[in-house]
């Protein structure tokens, strides 16, 4: 790993993961009043990944995300009253009460298309990095996707593309170990993912996707070499997520998951880690910290007003949009 | 925008006239669909072009030849063959801001790509609540005959038509190859082109300029007074064969090419048979959930009032394509089914 992460990068990152965290928590905690009407993947214990990648991003750096898309639109630096209306499904939403929560997108954020089919945003992704090849530019195209995608066709076929065609594209494979309710084991041969880029001459890394500033390090590098024209990288962030596949509930009590597994990934808790280190280093106090989260709290409980006082859409509005009339 | 000023179509005038206005410029259907892909390239530096085989020395069956060429840059480029990945590389470019054409040499290979097509293509413009928008060309070629058998000769509009996002248009002649190719590459939306190999070496006036031709405007290829043939791609030449033989027997058919199937001019449909009071539709697919059903089954109730006689459909049977001639033969509709359709209409014809 080339150069120390900078302190305030952390810190920035640690905001970052908060944010995610809080907003996740308070969705579990709206949703049994049925208001938010729409399949909630939630994110709880891989924040570091979104966190830590999007901290290098640019604004005109494409981002293409999967069902577990709310971190990584919160990390790219979405509204989160955008999103939080997009999830009571009113007019003032992102998608305008169109998407809901799995297809969270933002042109404005060059958040283009967030796909709900396991490995579907892979070549989009590689086809926004072959619109940015065609401009010459620096910015690069990001693409998050689970372990499920990796089983995918489309994940080889956009793979051997990008590599073809040397595509600015920075592969981002969050391996929770789970696709809905099966383990990663019962679906692949061997536990490789990040060097499945290999026989297309796709150098892959592999990250402890609970240390932000490891996601950070490992993700800046590539990410520089892919903006100097390098060709798209592969990275695997080992992680884990809390919650069920879909909904506010844990799934180990219905059989999903072992008990013990998802206590030992508890302690790993991406967001307790950083913020040990920087108490530990000094960088925050407990004092600071809750000034953070007073701050983050206050930003959410802004954007649940501002979704509850929104309107919904007329419901006239479901002819609207089919095609692009410009 | 690069499109704007693109000169539209006169031929909205409804009748196809306008292939004969062309300047005594003839080109065939493959020259036309070239030429139209040379000015989209030139025009407009958001346009390239993918897909196996558009930079080799067939140029898919002439359409593509040399455009590589004179496009340098990766403007025109051969891909790996992965259906579906290659869709959604080309929906995401569309997303990000270009204009790619994909270049398919059979349908048959596009429901490897459904995945991108049903799930993506068509619907983000509508899941974004109207803020992005996917200009996407997707080429199609039916092929026909030689044996192609069921995998190389399928025509599957029926299928496109079913999912709301998507436009779906049918050149019948080089002009229309052209214009309406422009104008696929011009719209904002996915667009499938869907081409008939058997139309590829067929002629026709296609001015030198360019010309957009408005998607969803069908066109009367034939005026006639007593039964209404509407027939999609190839059958628009089977139908004028068969205009030809009803003549002899005092049938004076009037032929609709729709041009497009979606969106469907309704309106010159249901014009014709308020006049004709009768309705043959000639469509390419098999019968069961086709083009000619979906057509019939929406515009029934606004032309029953005029019909003098059932509804008659020209579609393939519901099999798959047999390869061998003789039950190639059996398997295809042609003018003479048109023909019996028609006199069907008229009580003429007994099965």
């Amino acid at each position: 790993m080339a150069r120390q992460v900078k302190d305030r990068d952390l810190i920035q990152i640690y905001e970052t993961m908060l944010r995610i965290r809080l907003f996740e928590e308070r969705v579990i905690h709206l949703y049994p009043g049925e208001e938010i009407r729409t399949p909630v993947h939630l994110c709880v214990g891989q924040e570091a990944i979104a966190a830590g990648v999007c901290h290098n991003l640019l604004k005109g750096d494409y981002l293409f995300t999967n069902h577990r898309c709310h971190g990584h639109c919160l990390a790219k630096g979405m509204s989160m009253s955008s999103i939080m209306a997009e999830l009571y499904g009113k007019r003032t939403g992102c998608c305008k009460g169109k998407g809901g929560s799995m297809h969270l997108s933002d042109p404005d954020k060059y958040i283009l298309a967030t796909s709900a089919i396991v490995g579907g945003n892979i070549p989009m992704a590689v086809g926004a990095g072959l619109a940015l090849k065609f401009r010459k530019g620096r910015n690069i195209s990001v693409v998050f996707f689970g372990d499920g995608a990796v089983d995918e066709g489309a994940f080889y076929e956009s793979l051997n593309f990008a590599a073809l065609k040397k595509l600015p594209v920075l592969f981002v494979c969050e391996n929770n170990f789970y696709a809905t309710n099966s383990p990663q084991w019962a679906r692949q041969p061997l536990d490789n993912i990040f060097k499945k880029g290999e026989i297309f001459g796709i150098k892959g890394f592999r990250c402890d996707g609970n240390d932000a500033a490891e996601t950070f390090k490992t993700s800046k590098k590539l990410i520089e070499k892919i903006r100097n024209g390098s060709g798209p990288y592969l990275m695997e962030c080992r992680t884990y997520r809390w919650k069920g596949h879909v909904g506010p509930d844990c799934d180990f009590e219905k059989g999903c998951r072992p008990k013990y597994e998802l206590e030992t990934w508890l302690k790993k808790c991406p967001v307790m880690r950083l913020e040990a280190k920087l108490l530990k280093k000094g960088l925050l106090t407990g004092a600071k910290i809750e000034k953070i989260r007073r701050r983050i709290r206050q930003k959410i409980a802004r954007s649940e007003v501002f979704a509850k006082r929104s309107r919904f859409p007329a419901a006239g509005e479901v002819y609207a949009d089919v095609y692009w009339k410009g | 925008m690069p499109w704007t000023e693109v000169a539209v179509d006169r031929a909205i005038k409804r009748l196809s006239s306008a292939d004969k206005n062309a300047g005594g410029r003839v080109l065939s259907y493959r020259e036309a669909l070239r030429e139209a892909l040379h000015q989209a390239l030139k025009r407009d530096p958001r346009v390239f072009i993918m897909g196996e085989g558009v930079d080799d020395p067939l140029g898919i069956f002439g359409s593509t030849v040399g455009l590589h060429r004179e496009f340098p840059g990766g403007r025109v480029f051969d891909t790996p063959i992965a259906e579906n990945g290659l869709t959604g590389f080309a929906v995401g470019a569309a997303l990000a801001g270009m204009r790619p054409v994909l270049v398919h040499m059979r349908m048959d290979f596009l429901p490897l790509s459904f995945d991108q097509i049903i799930n993506h293509a068509s619907k983000l413009c509508y899941m974004s609540g109207g803020r992005v928008h996917v200009p996407l060309v997707i080429r199609a070629i039916i092929g026909r005959g030689w044996g192609s058998a069921a995998q190389h000769s399928q025509s599957l509009q029926a299928l496109f038509m079913h999912m709301p996002g998507i436009k779906v248009v049918v050149p019948s002649s080089a002009y229309d190859a052209k214009g309406l190719l422009l104008s696929s590459i011009a719209d904002d939306n996915p667009v499938i082109v869907i081409e008939h190999r058997w139309l590829y070496d067929i002629k026709g006036g296609v001015p030198a300029k360019e010309y957009i031709i408005p998607i969803g405007k069908g066109v009367i290829r034939r005026p006639g007074r007593s039964a209404t043939v509407l027939a999609v791609s190839l059958m628009v030449s089977e139908a004028m064969e068969a205009a030809k033989k009803l003549k002899e027997d005092g049938i004076d058919v009037e032929i609709i090419d729709p041009r497009s199937l979606v969106p469907f001019d309704w309106e010159i449909v249901v014009d014709s048979v308020k006049k004709t009071g009768r309705l043959v539709i000639a469509d390419l697919g098999w019968r069961s959930g086709g083009a000619a059903e979906i057509i019939l089954g929406r515009i029934h109730n606004k032309i029953r009032g005029y019909l003098k006689a059932d509804v008659q459909i020209v579609a393939l049977p519901d099999t798959p394509t047999p390869s061998c001639q003789r039950l190639e033969r059996a398997f295809y509709r042609g003018s003479e089914d048109i023909v019996k359709a028609v006199k069907k209409t008229y009580g003429l014809h007994k099965r």
